[in-house]
């Protein structure tokens, strides 16, 4: 089996379902013959052309509102927004226009758009290229919200994407993008939409996180280990609609819980999660569930590290649970 | 190359009382066509004063009129059925022309089981993909991008389908009038752009909107031709429609056309125009009411008679009156419909809230007195 990283499983996924399904064109800024500022789309212009692999004008509302005409005129349009901090000039068209469509027309107009972006810090991108913006777009009915953090589930998670008919924001965690490298196969696969996966079994405390925040967690949960501290990890994939069984399943289970966002803090998606939780499983909770998040500020430059949770905080939080 | 040109000069072939301007060309339109937009003009007309007196009457949560406005929207009159219209709110002819029915529309407006986008929108947000008629937004503009990725979709899949988007004066303000028209420029798409050019944003001029001297003039900053035309002159708007739409098939790219018109009275139910503007600017405007002037210019063609019109104004008012008594007859939809066309498919947490509701005693819907 190719070993590839998160930018070949993304451009494989691509190129796969382009070659199987002819209404599928790819938009968005330097998308074509470059291939993107981070390659996700590189060679597809060459092998599908400038028509299906559009270099579009630079303004991210004409990328996703032109996608919006293309998918209910039958195109299965898959816009690249070049970093999630550029996505709110097409605010209103994604959160108005695109999530809306199917049930403001009454279920006349489906409007099948996956939009491609990466996301989160730690690539000395300061305030601008940085950004976790899932909360918004997760508070958004209409949408869902997808975000792989390695290369198997990039590629599963955005050929199921573009099977379906909703449409959806697949979040890439850029700041990983070449260095999380894994084993993905070369045919088609798809992974259901929907579904968290348990990345690490344990039995004392669930570690819940999404993005390039798995990676955080994971090593978070070998230290811990050492410490003799037994920790699951759940990576949960779909953000919207998340897996709320397999989240009660595994907190039933360890009795705490550890949440992980880049993003911050109030109004995170942590909080819902802690809220859903607590409704369904109050009485199997040992102690308050905690987050690990950015903190409620613009999104640092030089000192972007301090603002983005890492293993040690992570470690901090599962040692507080355990000691409340 | 040729070097794209606004035209400033206003497009007309009625003179203020119907009768062809000397040199005038007339555009070939069969008299049967002719007058078959009398009858859709009349029927606008017609139902615009019904729905609204039924919302002065309170039976009516709100509405929108068109008068005279309603020339601009016959520039559809050309287009093919497979062809799609974006409409903004105020094109009932548009609608009607593509063969909405009377009781689409007035079971829309009161939100019935019988709506065709179940309740979902308030009154005048139609929607009917049978009719390729997309879907409206009370955002403005956000349907001219949407228009020109349709455009773009055609021409990508080899089929000769043309788009059209309908917006106000005041819409040309927004970021997407910019984008829009920028993507079709670019791409070439076969898009019209037909900007109802009324004069008032709800109570904003347009002097304030922008300070070109015409709208048309922006479409050369976008590599298109901007055309100006009488919007109330409804063979010169059919004339310059079917000359942008002949363009955009053609694959000669997309066209914007300015429609000089007036909003005589106010932007919908809610808004009072006493307030902001001389009581005597609708009075000028409504000596080139396009009802008047099409129905003198068929008069002197011998194509209208007085029982004709009388004729179907009755038939129109008997089919209104009998799609508000069927329409009062309906309910609202069922309770579980709030959930549904979310998603294709309803995810765990829309069905957890459904049954959560369902669970509830029901709450009685102001919008329905039965």
């Amino acid at each position: 089996m190719p070993v590839m990283n998160i930018i070949q499983a993304v451009n494989d996924a691509l190129r796969l379902q382009m070659r199987a399904e002819p209404r599928t064109v790819v938009l968005g800024e330097d998308v074509g013959k470059f291939g993107g500022v981070f390659r996700a789309t590189s060679g597809l212009h060459e092998e599908f052309g400038a028509e299906r692999v559009i270099d579009t004008p630079l303004a991210e509302a004409g990328i996703i509102g032109t996608a919006i005409g293309m998918a209910l005129y039958g195109l299965r349009p898959v816009p690249e927004i070049q970093f999630g901090d550029f996505i709110f000039p097409a605010f209103d068209q994604i959160v108005n226009e695109l999530a809306k469509f199917r049930y403001r027309s009454g279920g006349q107009y489906p409007c099948p758009v996956v939009i491609r972006t990466p996301v989160g810090g730690g690539i000395r991108g300061g305030h601008y290229h940085s950004q976790s913006p899932e909360a918004l777009f997760i508070h958004t009915p209409g949408l869902k919200v997808v975000a792989p953090s390695n290369p198997y589930d990039a590629k599963g998670l955005l050929l199921a994407c573009l099977r379906q008919n909703d449409p959806v924001l697949f979040m890439e965690p850029k700041r990983i993008y070449r260095a999380s490298k894994g084993e993905v196969p070369e045919g088609d696969y798809t992974l259901e939409l929907g579904r968290l996966h348990v990345t690490r079994p344990g039995t004392q405390v669930t570690l819940i996180a999404w993005s390039g925040m798995v990676s955080i967690a994971e090593e978070a949960a070998a230290k811990a280990e050492q410490a003799g501290i037994s920790v699951e990890v759940l990576d949960l994939r779909s953000l919207l609609p998340f897996d709320i069984d397999g989240i009660l399943t595994s907190v039933k289970k360890t009795g705490r819980a550890v949440i992980v966002h880049e993003a911050p803090r109030t109004c995170g998606f942590g909080a819902e999660l802690i809220a859903s939780i607590q409704e369904r499983a109050m009485e199997h909770l040992e102690a308050p569930i905690l987050r690990v998040c950015g903190f409620d500020t613009p999104f640092p430059y030089t000192l972007e590290h301090e603002y983005m949770p890492n293993a040690d905080r992570v470690l901090g939080a599962i040692r507080q649970t355990l000691e409340w | 190359m040729v070097a794209v040109q606004a035209q400033d000069d206003l497009r007309r072939v009625l003179d203020d009382e119907g009768r062809v301007l000397p040199g005038a060309r007339v555009p070939d339109v069969s008299d049967e066509q002719l007058r078959r937009i009398f009858d859709v003009m009349s029927l606008i007309r017609i139902m615009d004063d019904r729905m609204m007196r039924l919302q002065r009457q309170g039976r009516l949560g709100f509405y929108m009129k068109a008068i005279g406005e309603e020339a601009t929207h016959f520039a559809v009159a050309p287009l093919r059925p497979g062809d799609w219209v974006y409409p903004s709110y105020r094109e009932q002819g548009a609608w009607f022309w593509r063969g909405y029915t009377i009781k689409d529309f007035i079971n829309q407006l009161f939100g019935n089981v019988a709506d065709p986008v179940k309740g979902r929108q308030m009154p005048v947000h139609h929607s009917a993909n049978w009719l390729n008629l997309v879907s409206i937004s009370s955002p403005v503009g956000t349907q001219i991008p949407q228009a020109v990725g349709s455009a773009y979709a055609a021409k990508l899949l080899g089929k000769d389908d043309v788009s059209m988007v309908y917006f106000g004066e005041g819409t040309s303000s927004t970021g997407e009038f910019h984008v829009g028209m920028n993507f079709a420029g670019v791409w070439k798409a076969p898009c019209v752009f037909i900007c109802r050019n009324n004069g008032w944003a709800i109570s904003v001029p347009r002097e304030k909107q922008t300070a070109a001297k015409t709208f048309a003039s922006k479409a050369v900053g976008y590599g298109m031709p901007g055309i100006r035309v009488d919007g109330n002159d409804i063979l010169a708007m059919l004339q310059v429609a079917g000359e942008a739409i002949d363009r955009a098939r053609a694959g000669d790219g997309p066209t914007m056309i300015e429609a000089l018109t007036y909003r005589v009275q106010g932007h919908s139910s809610s808004d009072d125009p006493s307030v902001y503007r001389d009581p005597k600017e609708p009075e000028l405007w409504e000596r080139r009411d396009p009802l008047n002037r099409l129905r003198n210019y068929l008069r002197h063609r011998t194509l209208w008679d007085e029982s004709w019109e009388r004729e179907l104004t009755e038939r129109y008012n008997q089919e209104i009156t009998d799609a508000l008594a069927a329409a009062d007859k309906l309910g609202a939809p069922p309770l579980e419909s709030m959930f549904e066309d979310v998603y294709e498919d309803m995810p765990w947490h829309l069905q957890e809230q459904k049954a959560w509701l369902l669970a509830q005693a029901r709450t009685r819907s102001p919008h329905f007195h039965g």
